[in-house]
């Protein structure tokens, strides 16, 4: 994943909140929760960064942190909050 | 602002810039208060077709100042600029309010989705087919019985069948997932697998709810709700069927029937959201902490004459008092606290026990307890029953009625607490 382009999900809206932000589906309806300030960060920066590596370097996630938040967002993948990006949209 | 778990500090605002320790747990960020409920629900007018007894909010009759038309859509453009995503719609029965359909389309219209609750009485083919073709509207039929004695008995004569129509048009117009919506008690716990079929036979999910003593329920909770060993055979029915039931996070009291080590805590929040990620707007704008907790208490404020939404979410007294730490009072020593945390408040005021106590449920016995000790129940602040008494009042009100009543009335009800939530 680290290596690939991803994006947040067209039908995903984020309300920030003091722990983090909730994640909202308006397609499938699901709630999830992003537990860390950080991960917002990363998640709003998928669409413009070249690959999640790039987001995370962005957000200043230290390389160590890479493979914990990796299993994050296989989280958010699994319910649609994100997805891999199709075509190579940003450079 | 500090990053101490100092309630003060802590909770001096709700909005995103105060600190908080980040290594907090969900459970305890949410025990904080969020800047918008998660679970919001709106309860669009008193007005009902019919006299549930146990309906929570004591329906029957349209407050004359039920919100207009226009202040409604002020409070979904507020919900919208607060992105609180989604809504649950209940009443009274809500789809009796002339400009219901209007509502709704100007909340999914603006970007927020709606579940709304009803007995099914004008779900007819034209409106299934129109809510078949919508992408964020969820319809929750309620039904107390899955056989027409059963449901009857409470929702009143005829309501079984007017709940069966309106999943067949649902279905026959190819609306997917509609939920059933039972609120269990005495009379239909033992009919758990009988409602799953149901639901399996109109591509429905089945979701059950807790009864609480709130509302009508109050006259009736004695009656109604599950017998001690039921609740044992409930709570092992869930985890059994976990997955494919809804529970609207209700029966979090249950989880102490499994091992001490919190294993056997039912899937959900487990704990009450009450004026921390949950919340009331009633049909006059009135803001509860809970639409379980219609009762001045309760109260946080006005839509109308305090500001707004927002304002009373975010800064009302009660809300920041229900966001502050709370002892466990005598339920602190439990080995369940964890996973029970002393039950839902709304239960307990309403059966006149002390808030910081066990929940009249307990599964440890304390609960009857504290029924069988002193206890003043507290009157009711508000009630929109109809005066005289309708043709569809359910016959156990003519059976064993509050003396100083002269009749009841409804709800398409059953709050959803934090429904289909992932932790
Ligand atoms: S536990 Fe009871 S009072 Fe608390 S949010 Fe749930 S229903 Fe309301
Ligand atoms: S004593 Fe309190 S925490 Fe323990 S099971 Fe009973 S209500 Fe729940």
């Amino acid at each position: 994943m680290l290596d690939e382009p991803w994006t947040m999900s067209p039908s995903v809206e984020l309300r920030p909140e003091p722990f983090g932000a909730l994640a909202y589906h308006f397609g499938n309806r699901k709630l999830t929760f992003l537990k860390r300030p950080e991960l917002v960060v990363v998640v709003q920066g998928l669409a413009d960064q070249p690959d999640v590596r790039s987001a995370l370097e962005q957000a200043g996630v230290p390389a160590h942190q890479h493979d914990a938040y990796v299993t994050a967002l296989r989280g958010l993948a699994a319910a649609d909050m994100i997805r891999p990006r199709t075509q190579e949209a940003a450079a | 602002m500090t990053a101490t778990l100092d309630h003060h500090a802590a909770n001096s605002t709700v909005n995103g810039t105060v600190d908080r320790p980040l290594d907090l747990s969900l459970v305890q960020q949410f025990e904080l208060g969020l800047d918008a409920p998660i679970c919001l629900t709106w309860e669009l007018t008193y007005a009902c077709n019919l006299e549930c007894a146990h309906c929570l909010s004591s329906s029957g009759r349209r407050d004359p100042r039920e919100l207009t038309t226009e202040q409604c859509e002020a409070v979904i453009d507020e919900l919208q600029r607060m992105k609180v995503f989604y809504v649950n719609i209940g009443g009274g029965e809500p789809t009796i309010r002339p400009d219901f359909w209007h509502l709704l389309q100007y909340a999914v219209d603006h970007q927020v989705g709606v579940k709304f609750s009803t007995n099914g009485v004008r779900i007819t083919p034209e409106r299934a087919a129109f809510l078949a073709s919508t992408d964020y509207v969820d319809v929750q039929i309620s039904l107390d019985g899955a056989t027409p004695e059963v449901n009857d008995y409470v929702r009143g004569p005829g309501s079984y069948d007017t709940a069966i129509k309106a999943l067949e048009n649902l279905a026959a117009a190819g609306f997917k997932d509609a939920k059933i919506s039972v609120v269990v008690t005495r009379q239909n716990v033992t009919q758990l697998d009988e409602f799953k079929a149901l639901a399996d036979r109109y591509g429905a999910t089945l979701r059950l709810t807790r009864l609480r003593p709130s509302g009508r329920g109050a006259d009736v909770w004695d009656e109604l709700h599950p017998l001690p060993e039921q609740q044992k055979g409930l709570y092992d029915w869930l985890v059994a069927n976990g997955e494919d039931v809804l529970t609207g996070d209700s029966f979090f009291h249950l989880s102490a029937y499994g091992p001490a080590d919190g294993s056997g805590a039912l899937p959900g929040l487990n704990l009450c959201g009450a004026g921390r990620v949950v919340c009331l707007i009633d049909p006059i704008g009135d803001v509860y902490a809970c639409p379980f907790a219609i009762h001045d208490n309760f109260l946080a404020g006005n839509v109308l004459s305090d500001g707004g939404f927002q304002q009373v979410w975010q800064q009302s007294e009660l809300f920041r008092d229900l966001r502050s730490p709370q002892t466990g009072g005598a339920c602190a020593s439990c080995s369940f606290f964890d996973s029970c945390r002393g039950g839902c408040m709304a239960a307990k005021f309403f059966t006149g026990l002390p808030l910081d106590g066990p929940d009249p449920e307990c599964v440890q016995g304390y609960g009857e307890q504290a029924l069988a000790g002193d206890r003043i129940l507290p009157a009711p602040s508000q009630d929109h029953s109809r005066v005289a008494p309708g043709r569809n009042q359910p016959v156990m009100l003519q059976l064993s009625r509050r003396p100083d009543l002269t009749a009841a009335p409804v709800s398409a009800c059953a709050e959803s607490p934090l429904a289909g939530f992932t932790p």
